[in-house]
């Protein structure tokens, strides 16, 4: 929480002008009681008219400035928030994209969102709420404490005993609300993920008509979230009854030695409404107080778990040997291991290769084999667990990261497309393209012929994820997107498995021409058969290295693979 | 005009919520009658501590004893309020939580009834956010609605009566011109509500924009994009910013003007009543005026806080309509009447002149006629998009056919319950969704009481097996949302289990073995031969090699059948279908 300090800098001077505005406002309120106390003994029991104009004037006075003091502090106050949540947010979303992929998986895409929406505004009303309200509570609470002792030190020791027994009672409450606030934010996960579960797997659900199963499952967790905000609520409802039993407790105590005062002659009528009037302010304040303490609690639990998202460093660990590999070789593994988190199962085992620049590589292995972590180590998405692999003879450790990524065209798995047009799409891979260069990736990526029957042609709008767009389609604008780069390596990561077998084959012969080193990840046998060199992959080991014909007579695996797909004897070459 | 459509909308959200309250109605009737109770002792503490001070005038002028009395007096009524108070609250609570609890349960189990097509429109995030956040907002609108607004009232006419007792010329003063703090809050109100709208619009987009960049992070970073990514974040960060300043410091103003009007209102029954004791008849007395003061500020306080709970109610009412349109939305067509029942179902497939589309704008599939016998296994291929999962939807009931029907032995599939249907179909999807749980539960998914050996026998069968073993804590290794560490084409493997478990009369494959390697795909095979032996299956696949042996094989195109027949006759057509299988093995 402490972390989240750094970002007031900029604001310190609205930070400090809030609370001080809100503590004049209160010092004006605090004034009111005198008038009424001189309006009592001098105005009335004086006869005195004069004294009730002026004094009733000087009400209405102090009333004007408050208004003055406090729209200043709600303005310093909100500029406060909403300026500090601002910088938070945009540092916030700086940092998550500077997350390593490793982290950023371990984090969780979904919480990450919720940290940079939900969490962020309620920091936001915190802050703005606490500027407001935390110091002046406190302030007219103490306030009126002394004003009391200059009215009748003897009556206000009262105050000073009342004082911090309802702050330990505050303070309970708070102490003991603030974990269980904690635990009903867990059971709220765990609805939403029986919500989002659900309804992902609505056909499985419904297919094997396990939809009362579900509902009794969500039923269960939905109470139990009741159940724990129930009891929060049993406990935070205390707040208000007890410290109107305390302050009015010491009404009692208060009326009475003041009775016994004015009766001694050593207090006036004017003097103890004055003090009573005190109580009553201090109890105003703190049914104020126990309803921002509640958006307080919330507020410093995200504050938290923004902070915990800052604190992440934004890489792991990097070890490498500065050993420069053979220059010749455009890429080279030695001895790479990897595992995505420690103590979990190597997805790679000492994977040892090279390949000479300009060279296809064609990946095949099983579904798991490690083919795609492999290619993820490429552009150092993923730093090796051991060994190190060198991209034109440099230790990928060693580079820039921009560097490194500058070098390499990628064609991910999974098609991502953002919304915007198919142009804006296209540009990410070069802001710089015209018209005719995009029409030629296009082109070589097989996906000229569907931009050009859509009516907008490039201007062609994309929604968010593609959605409008088919599986095929979108592949083959992220290889026209890869392809724009112009990249030194292009990596298609089986990104052509939407694509029926004739348009692949296109593909790949238009890639061909290309002059980058490819490294093609498949499963089928027949998109990298022709490769220069083929890597077969096998529960995270390389178990064949090769061209086509050796492998199939050296490479038990390739061969089951090959056959599994090229069955019939008719079929092979 | 516009307003008064909302106004409708806003009543009718209410009366839905007045609903959900009816079971709580004695609650609520204790809850009201508490705090009736609760707020008239408040309000008649002032009035003996003014009397309290009437009794010590000056020196040796004080009646000690008479005091004492009402000191006590005072002490069992804050005793009392005490109690009610916290009692209040507790029923508030159980109220709020409680019908938030069953507007939660309603939303789930109305979903589970909502035809499939609204749910493949509908993204979880949208149904998620109706269902907590919308519900979540509704319920701090309504808590504070239960515990501020009635006793707001009852403080206000509570007050209004005590001061009319006191003295009615003073009280008159109070009555005209309080409403003055309402009336700057409605003005402000007004000129602030477009503010907010821009701050949301503001928000959502940013949302969406963070939604997309965190999510496709990975390819973010492969292109270098993070500079103009994050230029693109700051430009809406800082309008988002701009608006946010401007809501929060306007609605802010409403607060320090209402409660100048309150000052006012506080040093003019100062000024009155004390002429008024001047006067000296008796009207007016000293502890009358301290009495008088107190309930200045507290007639006054309830007007403050009405005015941010109406706000704050709105906002709840339109998270509540919200959830209550999610609620009405109109479910599947009930299941008929009469069922038909049958134990025994054989699998005699048959699509009758069967038309449907996803939307009326564009057709799909058009008067489609195909029969097959019970055991028979039959392949759909076809380009992506051309309909074949369409099909796999209308045989489930996914989605209910245009025109034309489908008959289960010789029975429309609408005369049988859809648990019926549903469950004598198994189901391998390319969507392999897991169930929060153990890997045991998901194998045991559509079968909960099956023995340890029928588990790992399925598991065995669908070489799950080994990879189950492998893992930390084997068949209890617990799965988080989305299966989490598995790869796809382990995830696929326990799916098959799954069905390899309570193998019904038919099963459905829909690209079943698509994320599995060929190698474990033909092992597979070999278990999917003995699991389709005499059922009628329906097989799609985008490998050709998985279903040449197909008894049948519809070759769809745009959502027609455009060739039926088996592997050879197909071949030996020479038409697409020849051609699909030929581009397979690109001549090297």
């Amino acid at each position: 929480m402490k972390y989240l300090l750094k970002f007031f800098k900029g604001y310190r001077i609205e930070s400090i002008l809030a609370p001080l505005f809100k503590c004049l406002e209160a010092i004006f309120e605090l004034l009111v009681p005198l008038a009424v106390a001189r309006i009592v003994d001098i105005g009335i029991r004086g006869g005195d008219h004069r004294e009730i104009f002026l004094m009733c004037g000087v009400m209405i006075a102090l009333g004007v400035i408050g208004l003055i003091c406090a729209i200043s502090a709600q303005y310093f106050a909100a500029r406060t928030a909403v300026g500090v949540s601002a910088k938070i947010r945009s540092a916030l979303f700086a940092h998550i994209q500077a997350l390593s992929q490793p982290v950023a998986d371990e984090i969780g895409t979904s919480t990450l969102i919720t940290r940079m929406t939900s969490d962020i505004n309620s920091v936001q009303t915190g802050i703005n709420m606490f500027l407001r309200l935390f110091m002046r509570s406190p302030f007219i609470v103490f306030g009126a404490m002394i004003m009391a002792f200059t009215v009748h030190a003897r009556l206000a020791l009262i105050f000073a005993v009342v004082i911090p027994v309802l702050a330990a009672v505050v303070f309970s409450i708070m102490l003991v609300s603030i974990p269980i606030y904690k635990r009903s934010q867990g059971r709220l996960d765990r609805v939403v993920g029986k919500v989002r579960s659900n309804y992902k797997g609505t056909r499985v659900v419904r297919a094997f008509h396990k939809e009362e199963g579900e509902i009794a499952e969500f039923d269960e967790r939905n109470d139990a979230l009741t159940k724990i905000q129930l009891f929060a609520g049993r406990i935070s409802a205390l707040m208000n009854p007890m410290t109107y039993v305390i302050i009015n407790l010491a009404v009692i105590l208060l009326i009475r030695g003041g009775a016994i005062s004015i009766h001694s002659g050593d207090l006036s009528q004017g003097e103890l409404i004055a003090l009573y009037n005190y109580m009553s302010q201090i109890l105003v304040e703190l049914i104020k107080l126990a309803s921002l303490i509640i958006t307080l609690t919330k507020a410093a639990a995200s504050g938290r778990r923004i902070a915990d998202v800052l604190m992440t460093s934004t890489e792991k660990e990097k070890h490498f040997s500065t050993k420069k590999a053979s220059s010749d070789t455009a890429l080279c593994f030695e001895n790479v291991s990897f595992r995505y988190h420690e103590g979990a199962d190597e997805a790679l085992s000492k994977v040892s290769f090279s390949l000479r620049a300009g060279e296809t590589l064609g990946i095949i292995g099983s579904t798991g084999s490690g083919k795609s972590t492999l290619v993820q180590l490429l552009p150092g998405t993923y730093l090796p667990t051991e060994g190190s692999v060198f991209i034109d003879g440099k230790n990928t450790a060693l580079y820039e990261k921009d560097e490194l990524r500058a070098l390499f065209g990628i064609v991910p798995q999974k098609a991502q497309l953002f919304t915007g047009t198919v142009r804006s799409n296209l540009l990410w891979g070069n802001p710089d393209a015209d018209d005719e260069t995009l029409w030629q990736a296009l082109a070589m990526a097989q996906a000229k012929d569907f931009v050009e029957e859509k009516e907008l042609g490039l201007d062609t709008p994309v929604q968010q994820n593609g959605a409008n767009l088919s599986g095929g389609q979108r592949q083959r604008l992220t290889i026209a997107r890869a392809l724009l780069r112009e990249p030194k390596f292009l990596i298609l990561d089986d990104s052509a498995s939407a694509l029926d077998y004739a348009t692949e084959a296109s593909l790949r012969s238009a890639l061909a021409k290309l002059d980058a080193t490819k490294i093609i990840v498949s499963q089928r046998a027949s998109s990298i058969m022709h490769a220069d060199q083929i890597l077969v992959m096998e529960d995270g080991e390389l178990v064949g290295f090769g061209i086509h014909r050796e492998l199939l007579d050296t490479c038990e695996v390739y061969r089951e693979i090959y056959h599994s797909q090229f069955s019939e004897g008719g079929d092979k070459q | 005009m516009k307003k008064k459509v909302h106004l409708k909308e806003s009543v009718k959200t209410f009366g839905t919520v007045l609903r959900y309250l009816k079971i709580y109605r004695i609650h609520f009737i204790v809850s009201l009658l508490f705090t009736a109770i609760s707020v008239a002792l408040t309000l008649y503490v002032p009035i003996l501590v003014g009397r309290a001070i009437d009794l010590a005038i000056a020196k040796g002028l004080v009646d000690l004893e008479k005091i004492g009395k009402i000191l006590l007096t005072i002490l069992i009524s804050i005793l009392i309020t005490g109690l009610l108070q916290w009692l209040v609250g507790v029923l508030n609570n159980r109220m709020t939580y409680g019908i938030v609890r069953n507007i939660r349960h309603r939303a789930f189990v109305r979903i589970q009834e909502f035809p499939v097509s609204y749910i493949d429109a509908h993204p979880t995030g949208e149904v998620v956010s109706k269902i907590i956040t919308d519900v979540d907002q509704f319920a701090d609108g309504l808590l504070l609605g239960f515990t501020q607004f009635f006793s707001g009232v009852i403080t206000i006419i509570g007050t209004l009566l005590f001061m009319l007792l006191i003295s009615p010329p003073v009280a008159l003063i109070v009555v005209l011109v309080t409403p003055l703090s309402l009336f700057v809050a409605a003005f402000i109100a007004k000129r602030t509500f477009s503010m907010f709208k821009l701050q949301s619009e503001f928000r959502a987009k940013q949302t969406s924009l963070i939604d997309e960049m965190i999510g496709g992070k990975k390819v973010v970073a492969a292109f270098g994009r993070e500079e103009e990514v994050q230029k693109e974040f700051d430009e809406i960060n800082e309008k988002l910013e701009n608006a946010s300043l401007r809501a929060t410091f306007f609605s802010s103003i409403t607060n320090p003007s209402t409660r100048f009007v309150n000052s006012f209102v506080y040093a003019l029954v100062a000024f009155v009543g004390a002429l008024l004791c001047l006067g000296g008849s008796g009207v007016m007395t000293v502890g009358m005026l301290s009495s008088f003061l107190s309930y200045a500020t507290q007639y006054t306080k309830p007007f403050n806080e009405i005015s941010g709970v109406v706000t704050e109610l709105q906002n709840a009412l339109a998270c509540a309509s919200r959830v209550f349109a999610l609620i009405e939305e109109p479910t599947q067509t009930p299941d008929k009447e009469n069922p038909v029942t049958t134990d025994e179902i054989k699998g005699n497939v048959e699509f009758s002149n069967v038309s449907f589309s996803y939307t009326s704008d564009r057709p799909l599939i058009e008067n489609f006629d195909f029969k097959s016998v019970e055991g028979q296994h039959v392949a759909i291929v076809g380009p992506t998009g051309c309909g074949k999962t369409t099909l796999i939807n209308l045989l489930m009931r996914f989605y209910d056919v245009d025109e034309g029907e489908i008959l289960l032995d010789g029975e429309n599939i609408q005369n049988y319950t859809r648990q019926k249907l549903r469950t004598s179909y198994g189901m391998v999807l390319q969507d392999t969704w897991l169930s929060e749980g153990t890997i045991r539960d998901n194998i045991a998914f559509g079968k909960p009481d099956a023995t340890e050996e029928e588990i790992v026998a399925a598991a065995k069968a669908a070489h799950a097996h080994s990879f189950i073993r492998r893992l930390p804590q084997g068949y209890d290794t617990p799965l988080s949302e989305d299966g989490g560490m598995l790869s796809q084409g382990q995830k696929q493997l326990l799916c098959i289990a799954r069905v390899m478990l309570c193998l019904p009369e038919m099963l459905i494959l829909d690209e079943a073995t698509s994320s599995i390697d060929t190698r474990t795909e033909i092992r597979i095979q070999k278990a999917f031969a003995t699991m389709m032996h005499g059922r009628t299956s329906f097989i799609v696949a985008h490998r050709l090699s998985t279903i040449k042996d197909a008894d049948v094989i519809l070759v769809m195109k745009d959502g027609n059948v455009i060739e039926q027949g088996n592997h050879d006759t197909l071949l030996q057509k020479n038409g697409f279908y020849a051609t699909l299988y030929q581009s397979q093995f690109v001549k090297e």
